[in-house]
């Protein structure tokens, strides 16, 4: 019995709210976002035909809290819930409180979840059902003795893995034995704190894994088909950063060895709706014949399931949906086929350079490229919107596809060098960098791919070209004088020749200077010159450079066409206080601003004061007010972004104020700790 | 209007040597400005850089509303004036865009000795403070300062127009509603401590600013108290404690910052009374006014063919046209301001005399700032004309320039003689502004007719005696009264004691107008009460 439901609600914010939603209109079926106070204006809210309120910015008091999620339903009228991924997505007690309240839970059974949930009773399961697992513990006896035993019965390297776990919290890879029981503290910490469950398993670490998940659905009749296998190997920090689909290289027998398998195990527990199979293949003798071993499954739709849309041509939300509503899948496994390859990077607010540190902040700008045949952009955030410190820092997936690997290649790298983003540090340089590696197009992949290459991936430090420094330096006068425009509209005097921006002074150059500090933090110097009579811009030098240059046209929000020494330079520059990001020849170049001062309020702080550099909350202080610090030794450890940072002295002294607690949440640019000089008295 | 057509012949071998003639004056004229924006010896500069602090001139651009243009006045001042070399006087004074609002800006360079002040750097701080009060431009000053030049004490110190007018001024212009701001970016010791002190609002630069009315040796050797700089009056002491300052900054860029916000919220705006038009360029380009001027002064020029050049689309509605000829008046615009224009075409004759006065009465009524271009030998002389009356007509003229209170405008564009200097508005008739072109002259008569007064006044003595004096030795005595006429008379040398505002080229004459108009208009115009005109 299948029926057609009327209104959905989507229990989830950002891409994939927006993703779902997109499906939902194709299917002629409304949809209703439910939204934080953070994301009132958010993208998903406006794109739904209804929205709900669900409570305040972290996600503990919104979009986690399943009883609001049902009851927003309700009161929309909507008879499915989409979980999207994350949040309540594999968690089974909502499946069943919607199915308590009559609504239908668009994921699989409670059952299901609750299966798949705990890792140990996977594998067992997944043992049973003759799917091969990683040589491993998991018992239910967690001293610390026996897991060094069990370990040591394994084998080193062995990993240490919350039992709750995902997404790479509470665990730990541990080399020796002497090792072990620091990293087993560590991990149990982690896992308490992530999951309030402890528990770990112990496993075999594989040497050369490459990370292949496989897409299974399953239908409420029994039927169950793979979409082929996704090649997620290209990790950092055990979080997705590259995927692909097929797997390069994968031959065919070894696909349907896979596939059956994940179809079995679906089987094995009953599955209903999309799931993923993941495996760990392991390819220290290469991809042919190798051994894979069962990992874990996720019983929800993955941030990476458009690679499997893009090779098979069909939408997964849709199946969902029609698979929820009780529908037979829509094909069997042999009217389905590979067609291309596709592959996704996700572009995070991060800074590579400072081990992927999340960052926040307003997207001053953000252009993705061109929505088209074979580029697909996922994202739940327009230029101007905020990446919010509550929430996952991804901003977008790219998605290209080719007829090959090759082509699916060259259109991600031309699709990323149109990618336009300012604001935060982000990882754009760092996947532009990652697809252009010569190991990644050789298909020399393994989950140590982006440690073992960092060097080549982070963003050079090279200093900014001439070019680079005049279309930033043109850029910040083309900006101005836009800005100027629109003052002098409203001034009193606004024909006054007072109202002109080419620096002209009395019997001197009309000339004016800017410095920046590019990466490779060295100041750049660069010198306009106008001339005098016209107002126009007549040449720059900078360096041993003297260049003509000519501003030909500018936008107000930046484009920039530029003559420097007879070539013409289209760019794009985007100007504040304290940087200007010059997007020019598919590359991105963030100058720092030298010659700003940044408009704060703060009245005269020396380096004593030690600020948070981002919102979060206190976790620990270690010094008191009056003790005495050397420069550099840790002061407190904030909690931001789900990360632990810890804050140092920034020079010697005693400390003079403490105005926060442990425990205190903080906002960005908060004074945390005030030292003063210790002079000997 | 009328269109102004040129006869010029940008071909004609006489333009190009005038072009370069005038050219060769400007570029020396580049070349002067740009060692003296340099400011201090090298070694001055590098020391402070290395303490942290802007040079003045960056000083005063990151100030500014960025790209915004600047006005100096006075560049010249002190130029070959001392034994030592004293850049801009030691001060930069200057009329800039701070957060939209056109401001006197006055900074000292601590680069040249110290930042004292000598006997000229005084007088250009009032003339900088006397341009403030005229036109309703708050004041910035841009401390950085050891005070009164001590072995010129005497020069400085003591008389009405002296160091202590720049306190009198500024407690002056402040009660008029004349915003003083104050930012103390280095020393600002003894009478310089009142700078910030009597300043509406005051920032200081944290470890680099002191206020003190005694330094650290002055008290030790007063009192025997052993105190450094900043414990005795820094950034700290006086924001924190003594209230001398209301702002702490971390460093330069940062108190320039706070002082750019503090202008944003002065709560002033511009009225305006003029009716402005859309501005337009002069049809002619303006770098034609090089090859104008005639490289010898003795040959006459139309002073139409400067006017076409200087005003909006070249317009010019003449008065009086065909009335007094060797004086040419007439309205136009500049940068879309209207102005009323007189310009010497030759001597002054009573006809010119009384058509210029009538023109001034004109443009009062009707509240039209005046333009003078001045090129003057002076008014005719000769029985014919002292039996006209052209002493009377010369001062209807005077009586007229002298009370007119429209915004007034003058620019030497040649020779500036005698009583034509007094009716074609000098210095002491109170222009808002007056430039110099560098091919002018000024001095009460040419240096020719001078030493031709002198040598016919000795050689009728000397005859009344019945001496004898030699063609040669003639020649000998007029020699010297020539060349000092003519060292004395130079732009450099009348900009270098501040008898102009500065020395510009006359390329740039009409952005100087324009912006001195715009600046002006910060005033209300006043209303015109002429005194007694001899009938």
């Amino acid at each position: 019995m299948s029926r057609h439901f009327k209104k959905i609600l989507i229990a989830n914010r950002g891409e994939i709210a927006c993703r779902v939603i997109r499906t939902a209109r194709a299917m002629d079926i409304a949809s209703c976002a439910v939204y934080s106070d953070a994301d009132a204006h958010a993208l998903h809210v406006e794109l739904a035909d209804e929205a709900i309120h669900i409570g305040p910015s972290p996600a503990a008091q919104s979009y986690l809290m399943a009883d609001k999620i049902i009851e927003a339903a309700k009161r929309c009228g909507a008879d499915a819930i989409h979980p999207g991924y994350g949040f309540l997505s594999e968690n089974a007690d909502f499946a069943e409180k919607c199915a308590a309240h009559n609504i239908c839970f668009i994921g699989p059974t409670a059952d299901n979840i609750r299966k798949m949930g705990l890792k140990d009773e996977a594998k067992r399961l997944m043992s049973l059902a003759d799917v091969p697992v990683v040589p491993g513990y998991l018992g239910a006896d967690q001293s610390p003795e026996n897991l060094l035993e069990e370990a040591q019965s394994i084998g080193f390297p062995v990993l240490i893995k919350a039992v709750a776990g995902g997404g790479g919290k509470g665990m730990r890879r541990v080399d020796d034995a002497t090792d072990f029981a620091a990293a087993l503290k560590a991990a149990k910490r982690e896992a308490l704190g992530a999951f309030g469950n402890d528990h770990v398993l112990i496993e075999k670490f594989i040497l050369k894994p490459r990370h292949i998940e496989v897409q299974v659905f399953a239908d409420q009749h029994g039927h169950a088909v793979y979409l082929f296998e996704r090649d997620c190997s290209l990790q950092r920090r055990h979080q997705k950063v590259v995927e692909e689909a097929p797997a390069p290289d994968m031959p065919l027998a070894l696909r349907q060895r896979m596939g059956d398998a994940a179809v079995a195990a679906a089987l094995a527990i009953g599955y209903q709706g999309a799931g993923t199979i993941e495996f760990i293949v392991d390819v220290a003798n290469g991809l042919k014949d190798a051994p894979f071993y069962f990992m874990e499954m996720n019983t929800r739709l993955q941030v990476e399931h458009p690679v499997t849309e893009m090779i098979s041509g069909e939408d997964l939300v849709e199946w969902q949906i029609r698979v929820a509503a009780g529908e037979p899948l829509p094909l069997d496994q042999g009217d389905l086929a590979i067609d291309g390859h596709a592959i996704e990077v996700r572009l995070y607010a991060e800074d590579p350079a400072r081990d992927f540190l999340p960052a926040s902040g307003t997207l001053q700008c953000f252009r993705p490229p061109l929505d088209e045949d074979f580029t697909r952009i996922d994202t739940g955030v327009r230029e101007g919107d905020a990446i919010s410190v509550h929430y996952d820092p991804m901003i977008a997936k790219i998605i290209c596809w080719g007829e090959d690997r090759d082509a699916a290649i060259s259109h991600l790298q031309r699709a990323l060098a149109q990618t336009q983003i300012a604001g935060f540090a982000t990882n754009l340089s760092f996947l532009q960098k990652t697809i252009d590696h010569p190991a990644f197009q050789a298909v020399d992949l393994d989950t140590g791919f982006i440690p073992r290459h960092i060097d080549d991936l982070l963003p050079s430090s090279e200093p900014a070209s001439p070019s680079m420094l005049a279309l930033a330096a043109l850029g910040i006068i083309a900006q101005r004088s836009h800005e100027a425009a629109a003052q002098t509209q409203k001034s009193a005097d606004s024909t006054s020749p007072w109202h002109q921006n080419h620096g002209w002074k009395a019997n001197l150059p009309a000339l004016e200077h800017h410095s920046f500090m590019d990466a490779s933090g060295r100041e750049q110097r660069i010198a306009i010159n106008f001339n005098k009579a016209t107002g126009a811009i007549s040449g720059v030098e900078t360096g041993d450079h003297v260049l003509s240059a000519e501003l030909r046209t500018s936008t107000p929000d930046g484009g920039l066409e530029i003559v420097l020494d007879g070539q013409i330079l289209r760019a794009t520059v985007r100007v504040n206080q304290a940087n200007v990001h010059v997007f020019a020849q598919g590359s991105h170049c963030q100058l720092k601003r030298m010659d700003t001062h940044l408009d704060s309020d703060e009245e005269a702080d020396g380096p004593g004061v030690v600020a948070a550099p981002m919102p979060g909350k206190i976790l620990d202080l270690f010094v008191a007010v009056g003790d005495k610090v050397e420069k550099g030794q840790p002061l407190l450890v904030l909690e931001a972004m789900k990360m632990e940072h810890s804050l140092a002295a920034p020079k010697a002294g005693i400390v003079a104020d403490i105005p926060i607690k442990a425990g205190d949440q903080v906002e960005d640019g908060a004074r945390l700790i005030m030292l003063e000089d210790d002079t000997p008295s | 209007m009328t269109v102004l057509k040129t006869s010029l012949s940008k071909d004609s071998d006489a333009f190009k040597a005038n072009a370069r003639h005038m050219q060769g004056l400007v570029a020396d004229l580049a070349d002067i400005a740009g060692k003296i924006a340099m400011g201090g010896p090298r070694h001055a500069r590098e020391k402070h850089l290395a303490r942290g602090k802007l040079l003045p001139r960056d000083r005063v651009s990151t100030l500014l509303d960025p790209g915004s243009p600047f006005l100096e006045l006075s560049q010249l001042a002190g130029h070959g004036l001392y034994d030592a070399e004293i850049p801009a006087g030691g001060l930069i004074t200057g009329i800039g865009r701070v957060s939209g609002h056109e401001c006197m800006i006055l900074c000292n360079d601590a680069t040249v000795k110290g930042g004292t002040y000598f006997p000229i750097t005084v007088k250009k701080h009032l003339r900088a403070q006397e341009i403030a009060r005229e036109n309703n431009l708050p004041c910035i000053y841009l401390v950085d300062s050891g005070g009164a030049n001590l072995p010129n004490q005497d020069e400085v110190f003591p008389d009405r127009d002296h160091f202590g007018r720049i306190f009198y001024n500024q407690a002056t212009l402040s009660a008029m509603g004349i915003p003083q701001i104050a930012v103390v970016m280095g020393s600002c010791t003894a009478g310089g401590a009142y700078v910030p002190a009597m300043a509406d609002e005051s920032i200081i630069v944290q470890n680099q600013g002191t206020i003190f009315l005694g330094g650290p040796p002055l008290v030790k050797a007063a009192t025997g108290e052993v105190v450094s700089a900043e414990d005795l009056g820094g950034g700290d002491v006086h924001a924190r404690i003594s209230g001398v300052v209301d702002h702490l900054a971390q460093n330069d860029a940062h108190a320039l910052m706070q002082a750019r916000r503090i202008i944003g919220n002065l709560n002033r705006r511009k009225t305006m009374s003029l009716e402005i038009r859309e501005p337009r360029p002069p049809l002619y380009d303006p770098q034609e006014i090089h090859g104008i001027i005639p490289h010898d002064t003795r040959q006459p020029y139309d002073v139409r063919e400067v006017i076409a050049r200087l005003v909006d689309g070249s317009e010019f509605d003449e008065f009086k046209k065909l009335y007094g000829t060797t004086l040419v008046t007439g309205f136009a615009h500049i940068h879309g301001y209207p102005v009323g224009i007189i310009a010497n075409n030759g001597v002054l004759f009573s006809e010119s005399a009384l058509k210029g006065a009538h023109f001034i009465e004109l443009c009062c009524q009707r509240g039209i700032p005046l333009v003078f271009l001045q090129n003057i030998t002076g008014f005719m002389v000769g029985r014919k004309y002292e039996t006209g009356g052209i002493a009377r007509d010369g001062a209807k003229m005077v009586t007229a320039v002298a009370c007119a209170a429209v915004p007034k405008f003058t620019i030497l564009i040649g020779g500036s003689y005698g009583a034509g200097n007094y009716g074609m508005c000098g210095r002491a008739y109170g222009p808002r502004f007056l430039w110099m072109w560098p091919n002018a002259r000024i001095s009460v008569m040419g240096g020719e007719q001078a030493s031709n007064v002198l040598a016919t006044v000795k050689r009728d003595a000397m005859e009344a005696r019945g001496e004898t004096w030699s063609q040669s030795a003639e020649d000998e005595f007029k020699k010297p009264i020539r060349e000092s006429y003519e060292a004395q008379g130079h732009p450099y040398y009348a900009s270098a004691r501040l008898w102009d505002d500065g020395v510009i080229d006359p390329a740039d004459t009409r952005m100087v107008l324009g912006l001195g108009l715009s600046a002006a208009l910060n005033a209300p115009i006043g209303e015109s009460r002429f005194g007694v005109f001899r009938m």
